[in-house]
Parts: structure tokens; sequence; C-alpha cells
């Protein structure tokens, strides 16, 4: 590129709670070009967009803005500045119209009173819905439109605003085929403009469609940037996933039973996921890989009986069974430790014993009275043998590190006596030590016949201790690898599709 | 879906949002099912009765929505009027030839710093509306009984230019008296502020999507301390009328209740229960309506006890099907 760069970000860095998420990341972006950003989950792909857009402020590094030094301390100094941030999800007004959507903030004003002018907002808003040949009334509610014209309309407050760095994350994840070859054309008309466009996806084939630049991300750091016509979608995936094992504890070898603990057919849950079936032994540990919104977390709802089931058997023992509340699950001993622990794993105000005892206060209970001695005698047994770093059994579940939080989440699930534990993401956000940890119990459990689902964005983790390894790709499998056989780029490339 | 099966139901759901509708289908209702019964209900006279019974209730209920639409609530309404009235009250009585343009601007800046105090807890110290004013509709009752030492100003202590608000109107029209006249103005100025000003489409922004209002830049503390001090304001405002209206104040009356009639006219009139969506014409039809009821009630013979039941019986029916059409849209819009 010979141009000058619109935006420059130079050595930039971030963190949440003292996890870098963002390490010296350095990027330029230049106008008419669509620059495609690319990583594995977590990689900092809308870390970096939301600092852009003006939601995170770094830690450390500087942006420049047509050559000039500035920072962006808010989502209003980003739109000052022409930068518009596209979210995935558009952040729309339900209950508004179309134009007062697109104009929310920045309404047109007339008089001397500055009273909102509703003649240029409709006027306005017809002539950027033409401009991005949009069949929409301005005076629609919001809540009757579709994701693709909801995006659309998000795109068409942006260029309200004369933005001139687009950034838009994962904006293709909802849309039908159709409706993605539109984006694409206003996408490239934008660029025809001198628009700098950033494009979040994880669709390779899209990438190479639609972008002049490729640039990968991986563990908060730019690890790469190809040309399209000098690169190939193997080698994208090669720099994506180019992490090393060495750290890794590896699992040693299951002998899992010969029991199916459970046993899955034709399972469907609409809009979620469909025909998917698999086995798993007891005593085994089967990973379950994919892109965020690849349907491994509904799955896993659905297992445990808190997203519905549509279609197909699930068989527990050998025996089919109906599951269709948590309580279902549970009483099949199924324990589900979800992804974010914080919120939907632990009541973070209460103690330790409380917060093991949860799930199994009817066994600790007689006539409704809770066995308080009993409970502290069954929390102390956990912590001694999960080794929970504690001052007391007492303590809140708030104070401890997240790996210890994490052991609370099993020993609460250990004590029902689980034959089979659904994991998500069982190692996010939990420093490498305790991950260890984490790692051994889940071992040591195995190895005592317990069988395990576990959902991981971080392909080491689930090579190293996954028996075998399932990959879902937009609600299906689109892959399932033996210990012998798994390898990270396989696993990518199932999971974007890429998979010969 | 068929071109011509989305347009349908794109247009069904557009007409749901005029929720208005409900409340103008239930007023024709109501009126008309007790002119069947009681032709006596259709004269000048109940017409008349049903304008008079309103404008407090319009007048606070132009506030209460702001409330609403910012996902908020105000029970404290109630008690404002209270303390505000009583004060003008005592002055009356206490300084014979109190200034009534004065009375009337005291009533409403009493109205204007509860609403504030009001509304600066609430988007100062993040405190969920219903906490604070539930402290305000105790706290401001326990004042005006304190000042008034628990005495009722009685009706000859009240300027006689004050009662006439109530009983004639512009050009001496008696159907339509000042106190009508004092709805409309109020309701226009609220017409205004949401359609034509910031403040007002911010406000309907921030109860559509709180986060999505504070990421385009809309000022949350601001927008919600204007909701209640402008409700308070208007409180005030109804405290000096309600001298008029009913020619006395009784600190063990004057407002007692009336927050839960407002909040059941706003919500009857068509403004979501979720926040973000509502007219001033939905809210004027809501006051109409339970007039309308308050009246036939009375035609009819019904006893007064009964009122309560019935204004909480359309509520439900009101709400109910909020809840059977609205509620589904929302949630199918909210989760996704």
């Amino acid at each position: 590129m010979t141009a000058n760069p619109l935006v420059r970000l130079t050595a930039l860095s971030m963190s949440f709670e003292s996890v870098n998420v963002i390490r010296d990341a350095s990027l330029s972006l230049y106008p008419g070009e669509v620059c495609a950003l690319i990583g594995e989950n977590g990689a900092g792909k809308s870390t970096l967009l939301k600092i852009l857009g003006g939601i995170y402020e770094p830690v450390r590094g500087s942006i420049e803005v047509n050559g000039k030094l500035t920072s962006i301390l808010n989502p209003q100094s980003a739109s000052a500045l022409g930068i518009a941030l596209i979210h995935q999800e558009p952040l729309a007004f339900p209950d508004l119209t179309v134009a007062e959507n697109i104009f929310v903030g920045a309404e047109p004003k007339k008089g001397k009173f500055g009273w909102v002018d509703w003649k240029t907002m409709y006027q306005r808003t017809r002539e950027v819905l033409g401009a991005l040949d949009m069949k929409l009334e301005p005076t629609s509610r919001m809540h009757g439109l579709s994701v693709a014209d909801r995006q659309m309309v998000d795109v068409a407050a942006a260029l309200t605003q004369n933005a001139r760095l687009l950034m838009m994350d994962e904006p293709t994840s909802s849309l039908t085929p159709g409706e993605v070859e539109r984006l694409f054309a206003i996408i490239r008309r934008l660029r025809g403009q001198g628009a700098s466009i950033v494009f979040v996806s994880h669709r390779l084939e899209e990438i190479f469609e639609i972008a002049d630049r490729i640039v990968v991300m991986r563990d908060g750091e730019v690890v790469g940037e190809r040309l399209p016509s000098q690169t190939s979608a193997d080698e994208i995936i090669r720099i994506m996933v180019g992490r090393s094992l060495d750290a890794m504890y590896e699992k040693p070898k299951a002998n899992p039973r010969d029991t199916h603990a459970i046993e899955v057919q034709d399972l469907r849950s609409t809009g979620h996921f469909r025909n998917i079936s698999f086995q798993l032994k007891a005593g085994e540990i089967l990973g379950l890989a994919g892109l965020v919104g690849s349907g491994r977390s509904s799955l896993a709802k659905a297992l445990f009986g808190i997203l519905t089931i549509d279609g197909g058997t699930v068989k527990v023992g050998g025996k089919v069974v109906a599951i269709r509340s948590s309580q279902d699950a549970i009483r099949n001993g199924i324990a589900y430790i979800p992804e974010d622990r914080q919120r939907q794993g632990l009541l973070m105000p209460a103690s330790v014993t409380q917060n093991i005892s949860l799930s199994a206060l009817s066994r600790l209970s007689r006539h409704g009275w809770t066995n308080r001695a009993l409970e502290r005698t069954k929390a102390f047994g956990f912590v001694e043998q999960l080794k929970i770093a504690l001052s007391s059994v007492d303590q809140q579940v708030a104070e401890l590190s997240g790996g210890n939080q994490q052991k609370v989440v099993l020993s609460k699930w250990l004590l029902n006596d689980p034959k089979i534990i659904i994991l998500d993401e069982p190692t996010h956000g939990i420093d490498v030590g305790a991950k260890a940890e984490v790692h051994h119990l889940m071992a040591k459990l195995a190895s005592e016949g317990i069988a395990m689902l576990m959902i991981s964005s971080e392909l080491p983790e689930v090579i190293a201790m996954s028996d075998r390894v399932l990959v879902m790709r937009e609600g299906s499998i689109v892959g399932r690898f033996d210990r012998a056989e798994v390898s990270q780029e396989r696993i990518m490339a199932a999971a974007t599709g890429q998979l010969k | 879906m068929t071109g011509t099966s989305r347009r349908i139901g794109k247009r069904g759901r557009d007409l749901l949002q005029v929720r208005e509708l409900r409340a103008l289908a239930l007023l024709v209702i109501v009126v008309g099912g007790a002119a069947l019964i009681q032709p006596r209900y259709l004269n000048p006279n109940s017409l008349r009765s049903i304008l008079i019974w309103i404008p407090l209730v319009a007048i606070i209920g132009m506030g209460e929505m702001m409330v609403i639409i910012i996902r908020g609530i105000d029970v404290s309404v109630g008690s404002i009027v209270g303390l505000a009235g009583l004060t003008v009250g005592l002055l009356f009585r206490d300084v014979p030839g109190f200034p009534v343009f004065l009375a009337v601007i005291i009533s409403i800046l009493i109205g204007l710093a509860l609403g504030s105090l009001n509304g600066a807890i609430i988007s100062g110290a993040h405190v969920p509306g219903v906490i604070v004013t539930l402290g305000g509709l105790s706290a401001y009752r326990g004042v005006t009984f304190l000042i008034t030492r628990g005495s009722q100003i009685d009706g000859n202590y009240i300027p006689k230019s004050v009662i006439r608000w109530s009983q004639t109107g512009p050009l001496g029209i008696r159907e339509v008296p000042w106190i009508v006249v004092i709805v409309l103005v109020i309701t226009l100025i609220t017409w205004v502020i949401f359609r034509y000003t910031r403040l007002g489409r911010d406000m309907y922004a921030l109860g559509s999507n709180p986060d999505a209002a504070r990421l385009r830049g809309v000022a949350v503390q601001r927008v919600t301390f204007f909701a209640y001090a402008f409700t308070g304001a208007l409180a005030g405002l109804a405290g000096i009328l309600y001298s008029s209206r009913f020619g006395f104040l009784n600190p063990g009356q004057t407002g007692v209740g009336m927050e839960l009639t407002v909040i059941a006219a706003v919500v009857i009139g068509g403004v979501s229960p979720f926040g973000g969506s509502g007219s001033v014409l939905g809210v004027l039809l809501g006051c109409l309506l339970l007039g309308a009821v308050n009246v036939a009630l009375a035609v009819l013979g019904i006893a007064g006890s009964w009122q309560l039941a019935v204004y909480g019986a359309v509520i439900l029916l009101a709400v109910g099907s909020d809840a059977i059409f609205q509620v589904g849209l929302h949630r199918a819009d909210r989760s996704e």
C-alpha cells in the first residue's frame, strides 16, 4: 500500500483483570481497503475493534487517525473521528422506527430551539437506504426486521455520521447466503467510495472473497499479514493455530469401559443444531471443538435440559431418557459446568460450603431441614480432595481465584455422584498453574469412570485432554477425530469449513 | 416467507404497536355498555363528571409516562400532591390574601424540588426508582402530617378564584372548566418534549435499549433526572389543583393512593410496562377510560367500594392483553 493509513495502531496492549487480551498489536488500516481480521475464539479481534470503537481503553500503545496521535475515550469520540463499529448482534432500539434508530443521539435539528427536524430525518433516511439499495420504510418499527436488515440500519447509521472506517464484527454469522452477497456488494461499493473496512469472520471462503488483506491474530497478538492472492486457506489456518503444545499437561491414555455412558442419536434443536449423533463411554473424555456460535454450547445446554430438544434420542446407561429440565438431567446423573462460572455456576456472595451443597441439598436434608454439620463435612472433604486453596469453608466464593472457583463448581456436582460431566470451557480465564490442576483433576475423574464431554476453544487443551474429538460447524458435526489422528490444523480446517 | 405474508405480518405488528387503540376500544365498550343499561349516562352532566375526574390523574400521568418509558417508576407522586397542596393550603389559611399566582409557583416548585431529589438519588446513586420513590411516598407524607399537625384545611380558606378553575371554563363554558384546559396545555408541552426535543427522543431510546443508548451517547443520568423532576413538578401543580377540584385539603386524604390510579391510567393507555414506547394520546385515553369507568359505577348505582376492584380488573385486562401480544414480540426480539 502506498497511500497513507487512515488509522495506525502501534504496540497496543490491553488487559482484563491482569490477563493480557491484546499484546503489542500493531496494525494499519487504509482507505479504500477491506482488511479481514481472523483468529481463533479469544484471539483478541473483538477487543481490538472495541478499543477503536471507544468502548475499551488500551493500557499501552498509540492510535493515530490521519497521521495525528489521538485517544478514543468513548463511542462518541470514535464516531467524531469517523470510526463506526457494527456489532455482531445489531444493538437496535426495537420500539423505535428505522429512521429513529439511524439518528438516535444525532437527530437533525432546526430552528432556534434546536427542535428535531423530522422532515430532514426521513429525507436523509430515504437517501441513505437508497444508497444501500435497501427497500425499507423509514417509519417501520425495528422489531419487525430481520437481523440482516437491522445490521444494514446500523451501517446506514454509520454512513449518516460520515464514518470513514467501518468495523464489522462477524457481520455474516447470522445471515443467509443471499444476504451475505448483498452485504458484500455494499462493502465493495463503500470501498470504492474510499471507506476503510475491517471485516471479522470465521468463514475463510468469505474472507478470500472480500478481503484485500488478511491479518491474523492469535493470543492477543497480530501474528501474520497476507495478501489473499499470495496465500492459501491452509497457510492462514497454520498461522491461526500456530501455538506450541509443549506446556500442556497431557492426559494419560484412557482405558474407557465398555459401557456407553451416554448415546445420542439424531439430536436436533431448531435453530441451534441438527443431526447430532455420538457415543461417550464411561471413563472417556470427548472433546467438542468448533467456533463460537457453532452450536457446541447449545448442545451442552440441550443435554442438560435447559434448551429444548426438538428431535432425536438420548440414552443414558443404555436406557432412553427424556431430558426436559435440569432436574431430569441431574436425576440421570448428568452434571453441567457452564462457561460463565461467575454468572451461571456459582453464587458469588455465598460461602464455599453453601455453593458446594447447593445442588445436593435434598440429600443433605431431612424433612426440609438442612444438616449443617453434614454439609460442612462434605465441603471439607472436597476441599481436601481437590486441594482448593482457601482460608475457611465459610469464605465467600467471590474471594477465591478463578481456578479455585472452578474446583468449587466441580465439587458441587461431584456431591451428586454424576456419571457424565459436561464442561463448557473448563479452564477459560484461569491461569496456567491452575489450568494444569483442573486438567489433572479431569483425568483423575475419568480414570474413576466418569464420562466427560469437554467444550473448549483452546485447541492445545482439546488435543491434550480428549480421547476423541468432535468438531461442530453451523449446528452440525463436521469432523470426528481419534486421539492418534487429531491436530490443531485439522480441527481448525473442519471448524472453518475447509475440510476436504 | 412470501412477500405478501411478510407484509401482512408487518402490518399486524404495526397495528399492535398502536396500543392506544386498545384503550380506545375499551373506552367505547365501557361508555356503550353503561349507556345501554342506563341512558342517563350520556347526558352532559356525566360527561362533565368524567372530565372533572381526570385532570389531576392526566397531569401527573404525563410525567409518570416519561418515567415508565425510561424503565422507571415513581410511586411518590401522591405524597408530593399532598405535601405541595397542604403547604399552599397552610399559606392560604395563615397568610390572608396570599397571592394565588405565587401559590401556584410555590406548589410547582415544591413538587420540582421533591422530584429532583428523587431523580438525583436514582440517577446519581443508581438505586432503583421503585425503592427511592417508595421512600418518598412515606417521607413526603410524613412531612405533610408534621407541618399540618394533622389538621385539615377547610374550604373557606381556599380562595374563590382557585375554586372557580374547576367550575367555569374559557368563555364561561361550564362543561370544559379551566382545569381541563390546563390538562391540554400540559399534554401539549409533554408532546412537544417527546416529539421535538433531543431529550424526548433520548427517553424512548433509553427505555428501548439502555445499553445501546449509552453507546450512542445518550446522557442516561441527565435524562433520568429530568423524567423524575418533571413528574415531581407536575405532581406539585396537581397539589394546588386538588384544592380547586375538591375544595379542601387533608393531610390524610389529599393525594393518598393517587400513584396507583396514575400508573393504572398510564399503563392502560398503552405505555409499555417494559419501557421504550407510549404516547401522550394514549395516556389521555387511559385517563378518560378510568374516568368513564368511575362515573359509570356511580350512574349504574354500583357501590363505591367496587371502584378499586374494577380498576384492578381493567389494569389486568389491559396488561394481560399486553402480555399475550407484546411480550411475545419483545421476547422474540430481545433474546436474540
